[in-house]
């Protein structure tokens, strides 16, 4: 049983420890290994095209995950003991933003957008003198309309698990709302949004299919490596891969540990 | 009081129901609408009302026929693999190791799949497992760009997806019903068919509903490890929206990938409503 485990376990982060491998070959060909460099770190990180790319990755993570904490906590602070039909109707939406595929997703906001937009430009040129366009507003608002229904989830599991009498009491107690969210709410669930923030920025940092669709003219790293690795696998690529998967494990690991007592206080 | 409270309600739901009926139900009410219309010869959508597009799905024959059989076959294949580990960690590991292993299961899942994906093309690669399976004396052995090379993918990438459900339903299971079963003299196997894995099942529909339903819609894996003689509908729709430009026959083939999808949904429903749970299994971490 424990031999299964242990093997299971193996299977799942071989892959990610290959490409680590594979990152420090000094050979050109990417499919031996031979020698030690860290060669490829530095031709990665000096290739202008690995580096716009990263940096318009880490503006529609940053901004996307920001609106997304902010409008998802807000959302699920007001569905929280909610009930009737709009309760039924947001759950509806999450679910429907959670399991329709994002190659769908990003479709249908590919033509629903081309087509407002072919629509509204000739009066947009009219009165701005510029055209409404794909790029860094589709990209941040498409990742962070997903990315918005993970943080309310998450954050209103931890709002479902903690005592409402405390609430009850502080308003008891003559605390005005504002008050008693910043005093007694906000502090519990303060690991829950900043856990969902991370997730957040994980989900749109890395996901190719949404922008694939919606990027118009701008290249996200993940565009560019899905690009890069029809050309062929090269070690610069790995090396760009080693650093992704890197930074995305600390970010998860982060988000994880911070929901942990959510899930001990959950079991009891 | 109930005034305010309501309004501060509706202020408070205001941004995201803002945002999803731009980007989510307008978007999709675009690609129903588009569904029904023709295509401009010039690419893209000309307005008509024609059920010609629904006409036309069978052309689309393999992408259906790829998805709808390699994604059972990858749920399956993923149940297999995941339900012991789920049955390990739950049952048979310390409650001090049980949160850090669970973590390492979910971990993966949520980095890049993309990068996990392309992994793969060096361990099945020609230098890869057939090189190894060469040594052994097992020839001219090809494994990528095969339903294989995809199989795999697909169950390494959701893999996770699978564990953590079946772990929640083991873990809320009341051990000592089978102290008693053992207790009376019952075999383990028979504990097991009899206690365990009827307890596990909501467990078990849960997570084959979560990683059937996205593998349906997977174009990734199937376009770096299937070198686009693998394909599903989610690489169809690609192909239809990006190269062919035919955005209304696309938007057919979007619709009856829905529809597909709200089918095992509501199976998924019915089948759990049999087993008497709730819905609260659904976790995404």
């Amino acid at each position: 049983m424990r031999l299964y485990a242990v093997t299971v376990y193996a299977f799942l982060y071989l892959p990610i420890a290959i490409i680590a491998l594979f990152s420090f070959s000094a050979g050109r060909s990417a499919s031996s290994m031979d020698g030690f460099t860290t060669a490829w770190y530095a031709r990665a990180l000096s290739n202008p095209f690995v580096m716009e790319s990263l940096w318009t990755s880490l503006r529609v993570a940053l901004l996307s995950a920001i609106l997304a904490t902010v409008s998802g906590t807000m959302a699920a602070l007001a569905l929280t003991g909610m009930k009737g039909r709009l309760r039924a109707l947001f759950d509806g939406l999450v679910m429907i933003a959670v399991m329709i595929p994002g190659v769908v997703i990003g479709i249908a906001a590919l033509i629903a957008l081309m087509t407002v937009f072919g629509a509204v430009n000739p009066w947009i040129e009219l009165i701005l003198g510029r055209q409404l366009s794909m790029g860094l507003g589709s990209l941040i608002g498409l990742h962070g309309m997903f990315t918005m229904s993970l943080v309310v989830l998450i954050v209103r599991g931890r709002m479902e698990t903690f005592d409402r009498a405390q609430i009850e009491a502080s308003n008891d107690l003559g605390a005005d709302p504002f008050g008693t969210f910043r005093q007694v709410t906000l502090p519990q669930i303060a690991p829950a949004i900043l856990a969902g923030f991370l997730l957040a920025f994980t989900f749109s940092f890395d996901d190719f299919i949404m922008a694939f669709f919606v990027a118009g003219s701008e290249t996200t790293l993940p565009i560019y490596i899905f690009s890069s690795i029809r050309r062929g696998v090269t070690p610069e690529i790995n090396a760009i891969g080693t650093m992704v998967m890197v930074a995305s494990l600390i970010l998860l690991m982060i988000a994880q540990i911070l929901l942990r007592p959510d899930k001990s206080r959950a079991e009891g | 009081m109930a005034m305010t409270q309501s309004r501060a309600r509706a202020l408070l739901l205001a941004p995201a129901g803002l945002w999803y009926v731009t980007l989510l139900v307008f978007p999709l009410a675009v690609v129903l609408i588009f569904s029904f219309g023709e295509r401009n010869p010039i690419g893209g959508y000309a307005p008509g009302f024609t059920l010609e597009q629904y006409a036309n799905l069978p052309s689309r024959f393999a992408a259906f026929r790829n998805t709808l059989t390699l994604a059972p076959l990858g749920t399956l294949a993923a149940l297999i693999i995941a339900y012991p580990l789920a049955y390990y960690l739950a049952l048979r590991v310390s409650p001090r190791w049980k949160t850090t292993l669970l973590i390492l299961v979910i971990v993966p899942f949520w980095t890049s799949i993309l990068i996990r994906s392309y992994a793969w093309i060096y361990l099945l690669g020609g230098n890869g497992i057939p090189a190894l399976l060469e040594a052994l004396g097992i020839d001219s052995i090809r494994l990528i760009n095969t339903p294989f090379a995809v199989l795999v993918g697909i169950v390494y990438g959701y893999l996770p997806l699978m564990v953590f459900p079946i772990y929640v339903a083991l873990d809320k299971l009341d051990k000592s019903l089978l102290d008693a079963a053992s207790d009376l003299g019952t075999p383990p196997w028979r504990s097991f068919v009899q206690i365990t894995l009827p307890l596990s099942m909501p467990g078990v529909l849960t997570g084959s509903m979560l990683v059937f339903i996205l593998l349906t819609g997977e174009f990734l894996i199937p376009a770096i490890l299937g070198g686009g003689k693998v394909f599903f509908v989610g690489n169809a729709l690609v192909d239809l929206f990006l190269q062919s430009r035919n955005w209304a026959f696309g938007s057919a083939v979007a619709v009856a990938l829905i529809v597909i999808m709200l089918i095992v949904v509501a199976l998924y429903a019915r089948a759990i409503r049999r087993f008497g749970a709730s819905r609260d299994d659904v976790g995404i971490m």
